[in-house]
């Protein structure tokens, strides 16, 4: 699926999209940042509760492509700063990340 | 097309492509100052002289019918009718250029005719501007400029497609959580722009992120050192203290020193260094109170990766 597919899960709430057209191939559920750093594929979308900017420089680094910050967090303005200057789209959602995952699953 | 001043065999492929590419049109001049055959050559030469021309073609509507140069004009005033009227002295025989002829047809024809100007006609037969070397050089050397920059600027990429033993040296501050993954994405970039696998540079990102957070996490602050061999990367993270206090344990997956605020950023999970020691093709570790070292090696060809 591509970013704009993942959008259109209507429980996402879309706070920023860097390429609409941009290639999601798999997905990674986690909050410890070494661990997404050490597992999570590239072409991803990465379920999460960290919704600060070192979690944007972790997704930057290993190719992520979209964050989608779960259980309803807020997101630090200068975490959708990083996120546009390193182009990863992000989304919020009330769902926990089984269940946001459980609709990413449904698309891949 | 034998007379312009380069072989067309073994010349630059960028410049005779221009020559060719470029047609007289491109280049010729369209605001055309123009006489009747009833001017009288007294007016042509004030003419030329408020407009700086050297030549004026002679028009019947849009039908070029002769051209009377500067030439014409000294002649004109040293032979005493220089007060007649054009059509009894122009040139008549001229050699006139296509505006669909590519440029290397004028300057061939500048070669061989020894003129400073041609009438240029389009395939109606009318006059639609004139050529003069001048404009030549002006066009040739705008679109020469414009090649050699784009020349230039893909010579760049290329030298920064080679590694050749740079040394990048990042400074890494205690609880700089702010500007956290600046070196590593630095040394993500550095390698991606060197066309290096997709693979390796993850392990490389993977290694530097992770010896960098440490510092920001653990350590009194530091230097990250990236030094780059055209097939080796080395990631040296040196910090001034607190040391670690068991090195071992510190390998081991899981074990943590790191605080609760810490560990609520995701960080801390104790799988730092055992994350770099997995990703690294060397990897060693010294600690004391005064400082750590870790030093890491990543081979950029690495034949291993093709398992992966």
């Amino acid at each position: 699926m591509n970013v704009e597919e993942l959008a259109a899960v209507k429980e996402f709430e879309t706070v920023y999209i860097a390429d609409k057209e941009a290639e999601i191939r798999d997905g990674y559920c986690g909050d410890l940042l070494s661990d997404v750093m050490a597992n999570a594929p590239a072409s991803s979308v990465l379920m999460t509760i960290q919704a600060h900017k070192n979690t944007i420089a972790v997704a930057s680094l290993v190719g992520i492509t979209a964050l989608v910050i779960c259980n309803g967090r807020s997101i630090a303005p200068d975490m959708l700063e990083a996120a546009q200057e390193e182009e990863i789209s992000l989304f919020t959602t009330d769902l926990t990340h089984f269940e946001a995952a459980a609709k990413v699953l449904a698309l891949l | 097309m034998q007379e312009i001043p380069i072989n067309t065999v073994t010349s630059a492929n960028v410049v005779l492509e221009l020559i060719y590419r470029l047609k007289i049109k491109d280049v010729m001049t369209t605001n055309l100052i123009t006489a009747t055959k009833e001017t009288t050559l007294r007016e042509i030469q004030q003419i030329m002289r408020q407009e700086k021309i050297t030549g004026l073609p002679i028009v019947m509507g849009k039908r070029l019918i002769g051209l009377v140069s500067m030439d014409d004009i000294i002649q004109a005033l040293d032979k005493g009718y220089i007060e007649e009227k054009a059509q009894d002295h122009m040139s008549r025989n001229l050699i006139i250029l296509e505006d669909d002829m590519p440029i290397s047809f004028a300057i061939n024809y500048f070669d061989r005719y020894r003129y400073h100007r041609f009438p240029v006609l389009n395939k109606d037969k009318e006059l639609v501007g004139m050529i003069t070397n001048r404009d030549i050089t002006a066009t040739l050397l705008i679109e020469i400029n414009r090649e050699v920059e784009e020349l230039e600027r893909r010579t760049r990429r290329v030298e920064g497609g080679i590694l050749s033993n740079e040394l990048f040296t990042y400074y890494i501050m205690k609880n700089d959580f702010e500007n956290a993954g600046h070196a590593s994405t630095e040394i993500k970039k550095r390698l991606k722009s060197a066309s290096i696998a997709p693979q390796i540079v993850r392990r490389a990102a993977i290694a530097s992120y992770e010896l960098e957070m440490n510092m920001v996490v653990h350590s009194d602050g530091g230097q990250l050192i990236a030094e780059y061999s055209s097939d080796r990367l080395t990631i040296t993270a040196r910090d001034s203290g607190p040391g670690i206090e068991d090195v071992e344990a510190a390998l081991e997956a899981g074990y943590s020193t790191a605080s609760e605020w810490i560990r609520s950023l995701g960080f801390g999970a104790g799988m730092g260094l055992p994350n770099v020691q997995s990703v690294a093709d060397d990897f060693t570790i010294s600690s004391s109170p005064e400082g750590t070292t870790v030093e890491v090696s990543i081979n950029l060809g690495a034949k291993e990766e093709q398992n992966e």
